[in-house]
């Protein structure tokens, strides 16, 4: 029960990693897929800065005063890794209006299909 | 739209753990440009799915193995908040205790991103050049060809 305790953020953000994970591997509508990815993507950045969180600490802004800081490296790397997922998020996106003017759907199965007839 | 309203959510979350730079990042590019991509997209496409045809459980007999196994993982992992973890005594301390002497900027995220990370915030504006250019390949050429089919319709 302890081991609960103290590891819950691990745990909410594996909790959402398989929400994603599942809304990727599940649904056939890209949309859906890049959604699913997204939430994905943010459990990640939940379980870095956690990590990051020291008891006690505060914001990593120095004030003059000694203090408690949180480990503020987590939070350059999440930093960049939400600015480089809007990218690939927009590419995703573009690349699913792309294939909606060719195939006329965005699900996969239909997509699929189309691609098997001769 | 449930998508911008769990960034939110996010960020808010973000701010209880102390990573303010990161909080307010995700609110402006998750919850705002995020949610503006996707409703655009859904504008271009269609907004209705169709109903899946293949069942639902090997992807969650999948999901749920994997969720298993990262479960048992964390097991192994420091405790919430703990300021003994690995993570917080290795070369963290370095940078709180320099940033002041060296950079002499109070925000320490600030300091390693735009100074200690420079190369690395560079790279990133690559990567976020090379998006655009090909989300303009993608879209941009479309547009520019339907012009060319009209005219030679005509």
């Amino acid at each position: 029960m302890t081991a609960f305790l103290e590891h819950y953020n691990y745990w909410i953000a594996i909790f959402l990693m398989m929400a994603g994970f599942y809304t990727v591997v599940a649904r056939g509508n890209l949309v859906k897929k890049i959604v699913g990815l997204n939430i994905f993507q943010a459990s990640v950045f939940l379980l870095y800065i956690s990590m990051g969180k020291v008891e006690g600490g505060t914001a990593p802004i120095l004030s003059g005063k000694p203090e408690v800081f949180s480990n503020p490296l987590p939070h350059v790397l999440i930093l960049t890794a939400i600015v480089v997922g809007v990218a690939t998020t927009a590419l995703g996106l573009s690349f699913i209006v792309r294939i909606n003017e060719s195939y006329g759907t965005t699900e996969e199965d239909e997509i699929q299909h189309m691609d098997d007839e001769p | 739209m449930l998508s911008g309203i769990y960034s939110l959510l996010m960020a808010g979350a973000f701010v209880v753990l102390d990573a303010v730079d990161v909080a307010f990042t995700e609110a402006a590019v998750g919850a705002g440009i995020s949610t503006v991509l996707m409703l655009g997209t859904l504008h271009l496409t269609r907004s209705r799915e169709k109903i899946p045809t293949h069942g639902a459980f090997l992807p969650l007999a999948v999901v749920l193995l994997t969720g298993g196994i990262l479960l048992y993982a964390t097991t192994g992992m420091p405790a919430f908040g703990d300021p003994d973890a690995p993570v917080h005594t290795h070369v963290a301390p370095r940078y709180i205790e320099e940033t002041p002497e060296k950079i002499d900027v109070p925000n320490i995220v600030t300091a390693v991103l735009a100074s200690y990370r420079g190369y690395d915030t560079m790279g990133e504006v690559t990567v976020i050049f090379t998006a655009g250019v090909g989300v303009m390949l993608m879209l941009g050429g479309r547009k520019r060809r339907r012009d060319s089919d009209k005219e030679d319709g005509v």
